[in-house]
């Protein structure tokens, strides 16, 4: 019986394929987008204008504070009543964007704040102004801290993606829904299921550990 | 859009907020517990000399780090009937949750053993001390006041992962968004009161963490 079924499940394997196309498009898009939102966001989150980081804090509880499920129901159901009408990829896309954009700016706001102020003090006084501060100074310097962390969050942003599956988007994890209700053996279709998130999130995650060693300044010994 | 919010029937469904808000805290802090024993059972597996009990609980975290927890729900959910066993929904994303949550509760209790300093230990090993006399009287008095907030921060993700058991038809808080959707075509309304709900979650955790932080903070400045 095992046998027949895995035949059948060989036999689906370009539908899966098509699946991790779709994953890997939403999850790219969404990675973009997050990653330019979270940057200015991010800056913004740093910033000393008290309203901006007030302003940018309620976005970043609004979104920490809900599961992406319920924001993606928000966007899919709630804007086709405010005479949007959206289909499913641009929703699951706008949605993770939205979403992972508020943990990026968390990620780039701490990176900017763990520089040092000594290094901000000296630019300011050798007469740049605040955006070549950040571009020549603030930034190159951040960029270490927040290299790492941005990768592990682009990991979850790739295992998030299998949440938009709900809404009818393509991806690994409805090709799986799909497969099984016609080959009823869970195990293996989602065991299917879990080795290709696995190809992808596996060596992402070691790329990570390796990030946080090499980035990590080495002391100085005379 | 607030003008045509239809307060009268998210009063009429009142009792159901009420059950899917307190069916969301009760899914949580069941796989906050559980997940809390599988995560020490792992970390002192992962933390073992011998390879014997190293290897599976290293394989165990990473592999459940490597993929999402929906594809982890619909592996019990549709895997485990296929295995002969007939759980119902509830237990079945409890135990996905449980195990979900246990692989990432690994690293929180590694992080708070390790926290403790050798200094101590070799204190309690001189004063002869045995293994489990250290463990119960130097480390884990220590060690548990710096686990609390990550613990805290590891509810609240499990109060947002709950949220995806409504996928496969268990009450909870996002499952009565869902009726609302389909019994009264009222997504706004629903939606919007269930991520309301999450948002009190979500304060009430972040602002015990908080409070807990500043306790630690004044015993270890007394």
């Amino acid at each position: 019986m095992w046998g027949h079924y895995t035949q059948q499940l060989i036999h689906s394997l370009p539908f899966f394929l098509k699946g991790l196309w779709m994953t890997i498009a939403v999850s790219l898009l969404s990675l973009i987008g997050g990653t330019v939102i979270g940057f200015f966001a991010g800056v913004g989150r740093a910033s000393r204008a008290k309203w901006l980081r007030r302003l940018l804090s309620v976005y970043v509880d609004a979104i920490r504070g809900t599961p992406f499920l319920v924001q993606l129901f928000i966007l899919f159901f709630i804007l086709p009543e405010l005479g949007v009408q959206i289909k499913a990829f641009p929703a699951a896309v706008l949605g993770l964007t939205i979403c992972s954009g508020s943990y990026i700016c968390e990620i780039f706001a701490s990176g900017i704040e763990a520089v040092p102020w000594g290094q901000r003090e000296a630019a300011i006084s050798t007469g740049l102004n605040r955006y070549q501060q950040l571009r020549f100074i603030i930034l190159p310097q951040a960029l270490r801290t927040i290299l790492p962390p941005l990768v592990g969050q682009y990991v979850l942003l790739i295992k998030d993606s299998s949440v938009v599956s709900v809404i009818g988007v393509l991806d690994v994890t409805r090709a799986g829904w799909l497969t099984v209700q016609r080959i009823p053996e869970g195990i293996l279709v989602f065991g299917l299921v879990g080795i290709f998130y696995f190809i992808i999130c596996y060596p992402l995650i070691h790329l990570v550990n390796y990030l946080e060693a090499r980035m990590t300044v080495q002391k100085f010994r005379l | 859009m607030l003008e045509s919010f239809n307060f009268r029937v998210m009063f009429e469904y009142y009792p159901l907020f009420l059950k899917g808000f307190l069916s969301t805290g009760w899914i949580s802090l069941v796989s906050l517990i559980l997940s809390l024993l599988v995560g020490i059972l792992a970390c002192a597996g992962r933390l073992s000399r011998s390879r014997l009990f190293s290897t599976p609980a290293a394989a165990y975290i990473e592999t459940i780090r490597s993929t999402p927890l929906l594809a982890q729900i619909y592996f019990f959910y549709f895997g485990l009937p296929s295995l002969g066993f007939l759980v119902p929904e509830l237990q079945t994303g409890i135990l996905a949750l449980t195990l979900n949550s246990g692989a990432y509760m690994a690293e929180i209790v590694r992080a708070g053993m390790q926290s403790v300093s050798t200094g101590q230990i070799e204190a309690g090993t001189s004063s002869g001390l045995n293994y489990f006399q250290r463990l119960r009287f130097i480390i884990l008095p220590q060690a548990i006041g710096v686990t609390i907030p990550p613990l805290l921060g590891q509810a609240i993700v499990l109060v947002k992962d709950s949220s995806l058991l409504s996928l496969i038809s268990v009450m909870e808080l996002t499952r009565t968004g869902q009726i609302l959707t389909n019994e009264r075509f009222m997504p706004a309304e629903g939606f919007f009161a269930v991520a309301a709900l999450y948002l009190v979650l979500y304060f009430l955790l972040k602002s015990l963490s908080t409070w807990w932080q500043k306790r630690l903070i004044f015993r270890q400045a007394v």
